[in-house]
């Protein structure tokens, strides 16, 4: 390499700095938000902060202003829960399907697309009036479940593929010529071999649920999930309460987000550490 | 296709290993869009919606002047965070690919970017408030430095907050794809062109960006559409004061005139539709990404 291996230029520099506004930019406001959630309980929505408390977190599970945020939040995480193992199944199946031909592949692909570029309020339109129409009363696991599918399938089906891309079928031969039946392909050599790639689908399915707010809106029933929630209090609710559900609901995100890391990470050292015991 | 064909099993396995996410998308995302199309033929009084076949949905849509606001002011929208998402995201992948040597950090950085995609875009917007508000931090700063002596009102609840607000959500749709595309640049392509004397400037205009363009098209696709699909951050950061076809649609199907917020829905649809395919027009990803 020449030059660009060598010394680091002015440019470097200015992009370097450039990312890091960036990066303060995506991460600012949030860390400010958490702040000021622990704000006293005299304080108010912005700066200054009016003593440390938890006051506005206890606020929220024991004022009546807010609703059924309990329940919304339990019903939000068994949804995440519920759409997480459908996705990591269903699109496992449904990539290991389209390495083939078949009578139908591309109506399938772009309707899985078409989801995802459809505005999700139309798509919960839709489904509601869809229900209507059958007789089927709107709820929130099975309208609403449907709904989060719409969204978390598609995402599901592009990263299975990008993660079969790297996979090497001959694994699977080998198993078969070695008189593995279907069911043992599958679960000692393609699954193990594609898990890491599965913990990424089965992440994208929990917090993409988890976080869904317009194809919810209208297919939800009685029941809101925690988003709805969410949005409705941020026209109702004008104290830090705002904030700290705000706290809540991102500590869960990232806490599911940092497991699905450490558990690929983990793999990917054993892994590792096995390719070094054979050589 | 060869004699043995990829995870073995007869003919009929891959429609067996399909048919849930066919089944399911059929079900929640094929036949309510028909539903969708079949409403905006409907006739409704305000109270419930009736059976029929009629245009004038379309008809009441189309002759007012409103409508072509709503679709000037989403495009506005969309051209304004387009540009800007594009500016910011090419800048953050070619700093990540061409200036970060350490592969660990690259990746680390790159997950950096991609982390907020993972939490809830409400509460992304809502961190916004505190910053930008009458008492906000902004303001705070820029009246200790003495820039104004009176606060400024158009930070929050304003265009201006719904423009930073969508930049800030969406840009990491633009930074993955161009990431990508951008890494699988040949480096001895950059080292051939430097070898026949081009210009750092030259590198990026006869190099870099049309080997990214699959990357920025995709990510165009993802922020034109999400742009365009919102209405809950238009509405709230507006403050009610701005509205977009599908906040239209929104405030249509709390009045419950589904029919008329079906046919806006259609006619918008085709508008994306429309812009999607320009740009694939301009770019074949499909080729591309076979590459």
């Amino acid at each position: 390499m020449s030059q660009s291996s060598t010394r680091r230029g002015m440019g470097f520099y200015l992009l370097a700095a450039f990312f890091g506004l960036f990066v303060l930019f995506l991460y600012g406001p949030m860390l400010m938000i958490f702040i000021l959630s622990f704000q006293g309980p005299t304080g108010g929505l912005t700066f200054p902060m009016r003593g440390v408390s938890t006051h506005w977190f206890n606020d929220l599970w024991t004022s009546s202003r807010y609703g059924d945020l309990g329940g919304a939040f339990r019903r939000s995480l068994l949804l995440g829960v519920m759409a997480m193992a459908i996705t990591a199944v269903v699109c496992l199946f449904a990539a290991l399907g389209f390495r083939r031909r078949f009578w139908g592949a591309g109506p399938i692909f772009y309707l899985s697309i078409i989801s995802l570029i459809v505005p999700g309020i139309l798509l919960g339109l839709g489904i509601s009036q869809l229900f209507q129409l059958l007789g089927l009363r709107l709820a929130w696991w099975l309208s609403a479940l449907g709904a989060h599918l719409s969204w978390t399938l598609p995402f599901g089906l592009l990263i299975m593929f990008a993660v079969l891309n790297r996979f090497d079928g001959s694994w699977e031969e080998a198993a078969r010529d070695a008189g593995a039946r279907p069911w043992q392909v599958l679960g000692l050599v393609t699954v193990p071999i594609l898990f890491p790639g599965l913990i990424a689908v089965a992440l994208f399915g929990f917090t993409l649920s988890y976080d869904e707010m317009p194809r919810s809106l209208l297919t939800v029933g009685g029941r809101n999930t925690l988003p709805i929630e969410i949005s409705n209090m941020t026209t109702n609710v004008t104290t830090p309460a705002l904030y700290a559900i705000g706290t809540v609901t991102s500590a869960v995100s990232f806490l599911v987000i940092a497991l699905a890391f450490v558990a690929i990470a983990v793999i990917q050292k054993q892994r590792s550490r096995a390719r070094g015991r054979t050589e | 296709m060869s004699a043995q064909s990829p995870g073995g099993g007869s003919r009929l396995t891959p429609y067996l290993q399909v048919a849930p996410l066919a089944l399911i998308m059929l079900a929640m995302v094929g036949i309510p869009i028909g539903t969708v199309v079949l409403l905006s033929f409907w006739e409704s009084d305000g109270i419930s919606v009736y059976p029929a076949f009629t245009w004038q949905n379309y008809r009441d849509v189309l002759s007012t002047g409103v409508t072509l606001t709503l679709f000037a002011n989403t495009l506005k929208y969309a051209a304004i965070v387009l540009v800007a998402t594009v500016l910011i995201g090419f800048t953050c992948s070619y700093f990540l690919v061409f200036h970060v040597r350490n592969l660990k950090w690259q990746i680390g950085l790159f997950l950096l970017c991609t982390i907020p995609f993972w939490t809830s875009n409400v509460i992304r917007m809502v961190s916004w408030i505190p910053f930008l508000g009458r008492e906000g931090l902004f303001n705070r700063m820029l009246m200790q430095s003495g820039l104004t002596d009176r606060p400024l009102d158009i930070l929050l609840y304003s265009d201006f907050a719904v423009v930073l607000t969508y930049i800030h959500l969406f840009t990491l749709f633009m930074i993955v794809p161009i990431f990508n595309s951008m890494a699988k640049i040949n480096p001895n392509l950059i080292e051939a062109a430097r070898d026949a004397g081009a210009s750092s400037w030259q590198i990026l205009t006869g190099v870099i960006i049309p080997l990214s363009r699959t990357g920025i098209a995709l990510g165009s696709i993802f922020v034109v559409t999400l742009v365009m699909g919102d209405f809950f951050v238009v509405r709230v950061m507006s403050g009610g004061q701005s509205a977009s076809v599908v906040s239209a649609m929104k405030n249509q199907i709390d009045q419950l005139f589904y029919p008329q917020a079906a046919a806006l829905a259609v006619l918008l649809v085709l508008v994306v539709v429309l812009m999607v395919s320009a740009i694939l027009r301009v770019v074949d990803i499909r080729a591309e990404l076979a590459r």
